[in-house]
């Protein structure tokens, strides 16, 4: 569960698929009921010839809605569909009972949950999940 | 108990479209299945749309074309043998042998043998550069040779060979058509029609020999000679066959069946043989002399031969070979005796040369019946006059109206209501007005239900404004509404949704849903909502409650291209700009290496701009005075003018001046769809006022004043609405127009189709704002008066606030900028790299 209780414990879940958690923007960088997009993996160093479709970096869709069962949803930003990487520019959609984001380019569709494609579900983004501690946002990632 | 019943042994042979459909239908109208059946495909794939063929030339892959899967079969316990033709029928014995040796008896037979392309005895046919255009292992050897190849030809100039040309050009090489008769397409056009489709082939650059016939082919140092009677000849590198059809019937000749003296197994009405064992369907089967090369009659011969077998009362009499479809991009119509070869015919003929028009109904002596029709360059007018002659309708006083262009939008299309419950609507799946109307009385309320239930119109789709038409009509009979609620999650128009709005005074899209509406919202009632809240209240659209509403256009006022970057439009209110601006914009797009254009709309569009520079752009903009133009909002676009009288000779009125006020009057003025405007300086129209939603044109005596004009994919003829107005009364008019469309019009819908659905039309129109029927018109100014006064440059206010400026981050915690946005240059300036460039710039990084 990663939804923001009173006491958020993520750090104490499950030992053996237990993700490793990791800040990854303030809480103050969500917008509510849209998205905003963190870039993800070492943002420190620059590595020679590593910044070009580099697998350890890549922009992460955060969305933030306020007052729901589950307020935090992480997709990949990047679009397989229209070759951009624009998921989090998207609007939050409820499409057949589902939340979605539909993406700004072509509007498919992507569940939030678990990033599948509602017109093609052979395409699915990655989710990560989400969690507040306190006032930063925590990302969980399987190393 | 109940006795199980013996299953009959049914053997089909062919699985090309038309048997394919023939086992389709036996599924469906057979639901028990008492047939044990083998298919015999010759082919190494079950059935394959070669309608569509060429689309294999152009990115559709042997599996889209599909129409039978293996795996379907199986569901339905047929047994297919692929790769294995029949080699003889033994009618006594009642058995077939197949190529790889086995023997099946059968109870019935069916033969769906299809055709062969026919190739003329010219020495030097069987080169293995000559091809013929039928399967998708012909389409593959062509793809090969052309690969290698600088021209091609194709033999025979009718409706396949010109598609195969059209393949030819399509693989880069040099098309030539040659064609023994006179003209092209000689069967479906008379000779004006083919006049003109020749003219516009060839302008197109395929080249063209007709009244050719071909004595020898001959190879000539690596290239291919074709010498034709009376001593031209023509070099090419591979040549196409596609000279017409045979009926496949060797099989069926040597089994001792009845075929036709040219060919073809002949069949009664019920699609039976002279063998009432075996039933023939589709393009080998002659019935009444003829064979009939199209799909529609093959899918008839298919549900006849079902109903046969299945106990049902249907019979095959004949089709009709009407056609319309594209050739090379041309539009071309046949319907019936095109030729006029009917006694008594008389002919009714337009021709635009100058359009490239060509339009002939051929009807009865006393102008009464229609008999046939050729339609080149524009098929309008087809599904229309299709009807008139399928179902023996009268023609009107004056049928040439039919054909002539439209002058005021007139031209009236055969409604649903002229057509006999007996006509066919949709001809793929052979449905009848009837039935459908049938439908929609047992409960069928939306056109998806009926095209479900019927599957009218899931075929080549031709039916789909005729039967959308019919199902209108009958639901309006019914006294039913047609659904035009917004979405799921609002049961309202937007027309209603925006007095809901008005009326409870509303301000956030949480109140509206909570109030109003059901479940979380979507993509189309928030931008909506977020559209009818700024016409009323015109708040910021980046405030917190309405930041999750927008589009991302909206959201970073700026439109989003296609590799996620963005572009750049500063207001140019009528054109008019001075060197200090225009020098302003060269700076900046110099400066962060934007991609410059000037727009129809009389502007300049600065593309490639990454989300994060967004705001350092729009701040040197906003400092040199600039507005935003709203390039991104359904809102005003722009105000195209001439110069006027200002400066030129003809000029009347000072169009500039004009265009300036109206368009500083409803800049920022949010709508259910983009408005564009023009002020013309006379009536030579240089500003193409009549394109645009609002237009103005100067008279003497001061502005006509047009609305409801288009361009885009449909574009409309703006509607003279008043002459002669002074200043004031102009932006009147324009206030109240304006304020009436944004209230009453659909969500996403023009002023050129909320014109064409309003009740009374242009009259009514007239009579709500020039006459003050509704009484409405003094609230219509005073809305307006509001938008205009409450106006804000949004991008001037988004810079001065930090917590809007938030959004125009790449990266929430980095400051780095997006390395999958990539460009490279082009004729000096950037666009967005492809992906094979991406590709190759990161292997060699």
């Amino acid at each position: 569960m990663y939804q923001a209780s009173a006491k958020p414990d993520p750090f104490n879940s499950i030992a053996i698929t237990r993700p490793q958690w990791l800040p990854i923007c303030r809480r103050s960088d969500l917008v509510s009921n849209s998205g905003v997009c963190a870039l993800w993996g070492d943002t420190s160093s620059e590595k020679a010839g590593n910044t070009f479709r580099s697998e350890k970096k890549k922009g992460i869709a955060l969305f933030f809605l306020p007052g729901q069962d589950r307020q935090l949803y992480a997709v990949d930003n990047w679009d397989p569909i229209a070759q951009a990487g624009v998921i989090s520019r998207g609007i939050i959609a409820e499409l057949e009972g589902e939340l979605t984001i539909a993406s700004p380019l072509y509007k498919h569709h992507f569940r939030l949950e678990d990033g599948v494609c509602m017109e093609d579900a052979n395409i699915q983004l990655a989710t990560y999940p989400l969690a507040f501690n306190g006032n930063t946002v925590y990302i969980g990632c399987n190393k | 108990m109940k006795v199980k019943k013996e299953k009959q042994k049914l053997v089909v042979i062919g699985n090309g479209m038309v048997g394919h459909h023939f086992l389709e239908q036996l599924v469906e109208k057979n639901k028990s299945i008492v047939f044990e059946v083998t298919v015999f495909c010759a082919e190494a794939r079950p059935a394959y749309d070669r309608v569509h063929l060429s689309d294999y030339f152009s990115g559709c892959s042997a599996e889209d074309l599909a129409m039978g899967h293996i795996e379907q079969y199986h569901e339905w316990g047929f047994e297919l043998e692929l790769n294995n033709p029949v080699i003889a029928i033994d009618r006594e014995k009642q058995t077939v042998t197949a190529q790889n040796g086995s023997l099946y008896t059968y109870d019935q037979l069916v033969l769906a043998t299809g055709s062969y392309p026919f190739v003329p005895p010219i020495p030097g046919h069987q080169h293995e550069r000559c091809f013929v255009y039928r399967t998708l292992e012909d389409l593959d050897a062509i793809r090969t040779a052309a690969s290698t190849a600088q021209s091609g030809v194709v033999v025979g100039g009718g409706l396949l060979g010109l598609e195969a040309a059209n393949a030819l050009k399509a693989l880069g090489l040099e098309a030539h058509v040659v064609e023994f008769a006179p003209g092209l397409m000689a069967t479906q056009l008379d000779e004006g029609g083919s006049d003109l489709l020749r003219k516009k082939i060839e302008a197109l650059g395929v080249k063209v020999h007709t009244s050719k016939a071909t004595e020898l082919i001959a190879e000539v140092d690596g290239r291919l000679r074709m010498q034709f009677k009376g001593g031209d000849e023509l070099l090419t590198d591979m040549i196409v066959f596609s000279a017409g059809i045979r009926p496949q019937d060797a099989l069926a000749k040597a089994s001792g069946l009845q075929v036709g003296e040219r060919g073809g197994i002949v069949i009664d009405n019920c699609c039976r043989t002279s063998d009432p064992k075996i039933f023939a369907i589709g393009e080998c089967a002659l019935y009444e002399g003829r064979i009939f090369g199209l799909v529609a009659p093959g899918y008839s011969m298919a549900r006849t031969a079902v109903a046969q077998l299945t106990g049902a009362e249907i019979f095959f009499n004949g089709a009709d070979m009407s056609t319309k479809l594209k050739l090379l991009g041309v539009q071309v119509g046949s319907i019936g005796d095109a030729h006029g070869r009917s006694e008594g015919a008389t002919a009714i003929t337009f021709v635009d040369e100058q359009g490239g028009v060509y339009k002939r109904m051929i009807t009865d002596a006393k102008g009464q019946k229609l008999l046939g029709a050729v339609l080149v360059g524009d098929t309008g007018d087809y599904d229309t006059l299709l009807q008139y002659h399928l179902n023996d309708i009268e023609l009107p006083e004056h049928p040439e109206q039919l054909i002539l262009p439209s002058v005021d939008g007139a031209g009236s299309p055969l409604g649903a209501s002229a057509l006999p419950a007996s006509a066919t609507v949709c001809s793929c799946y052979n449905v009848s007005k009837g039935q459908i109307i049938d439908v929609v009385h047992g409960g069928c309320q939306t056109l998806a239900e009926v095209k479900d239930v019927t599957k009218a119109s899931t075929g080549c789709g031709g039916c789909a404004a005729l039967l959308k038409n019919i199902v209108d009509t009958e639901l309006a009979a019914l006294g039913m509404e047609v659904n035009n609620h917004l979405c799921a999650h609002f049961t309202y128009s937007r027309q209603e949704l925006f007095h809901i709005i008005q009326v409870g005074e509303i301000k956030t899209f949480d109140d509206l849903l909570d109030k109003h509406g059901s479940g979380q919202g979507c993509e189309v009632c928030k931008p909506t909502a977020a559209s009818i809240f700024a016409s009323l209240w015109n708040e910021h659209i980046l405030e917190q409650a309405h930041v999750g509403l927008q589009d991302t256009n909206d959201t970073f006022m700026a439109n989003m291209q296609k590799n996620g970057s963005y572009s750049v439009v500063p207001r140019i209110p009528g054109g008019e700009i001075t060197p200090e601006k225009l020098i302003v914009i060269g700076d900046v797009a110099k400066r962060y290496d934007l991609y410059t254009k000037i727009t129809g709309g009389q502007r300049i569009d600065l593309f490639g701009a990454r989300l994060e520079q967004l705001p350092e752009i729009w701040r040197e903009l906003v400092d040199a005075g600039f507005e935003t133009g709203h390039a991104y909002g359904k809102s005003l676009r722009t105000v195209k003018s001439c110069v006027g009288s200002t400066w030129c000779r003809f000029g009347v009125q000072d169009s500039v001046s004009m265009a300036l006020r109206v368009e500083n009057r409803y800049k920022g003025l949010r709508s259910p769809h983009k408005i564009k405007m023009a002020v013309s300086g006379c009536t030579r129209e240089c500003a193409e006022a009549q394109s645009k939603d609002v237009g103005v044109i100067a008279t003497e005596k001061g502005w006509n004043l047009f609305v409801a004009g288009n361009g885009g994919m449909r574009p409309r003829h703006a509607d003279l609405f008043a002459t002669d107005l002074d200043d004031e009364t102009l932006i009147r008019y324009i206030d109240r127009f304006l304020m009436f469309y944004v209230r009453t019009a659909d969500k996403l819908q023009r002023t050129s189709v909320w014109l064409e659905s309003l009740d009374g039309g242009l009259d009514y129109l007239r009579e709500v704002i020039i006459d003050d029927k509704l009484g409405i018109c003094a609230e219509l100014e005073a809305q307006m008066s509001r938008v205009v006064d409450s106006y804000q440059c949004e991008w001037k206010s988004a810079i001065n606030d930090p917590e809007k400026l938030k959004r125009f981050r790449q990266f929430v915690n980095s400051g780095e900028s997006d390395d999958k946005i990539v460009f490279v240059k082009e004729r000096g300036q950037p666009r967005p790299a492809t992906t094979e460039e991406i590709l190759k710039a990161a292997e060699s990084a």
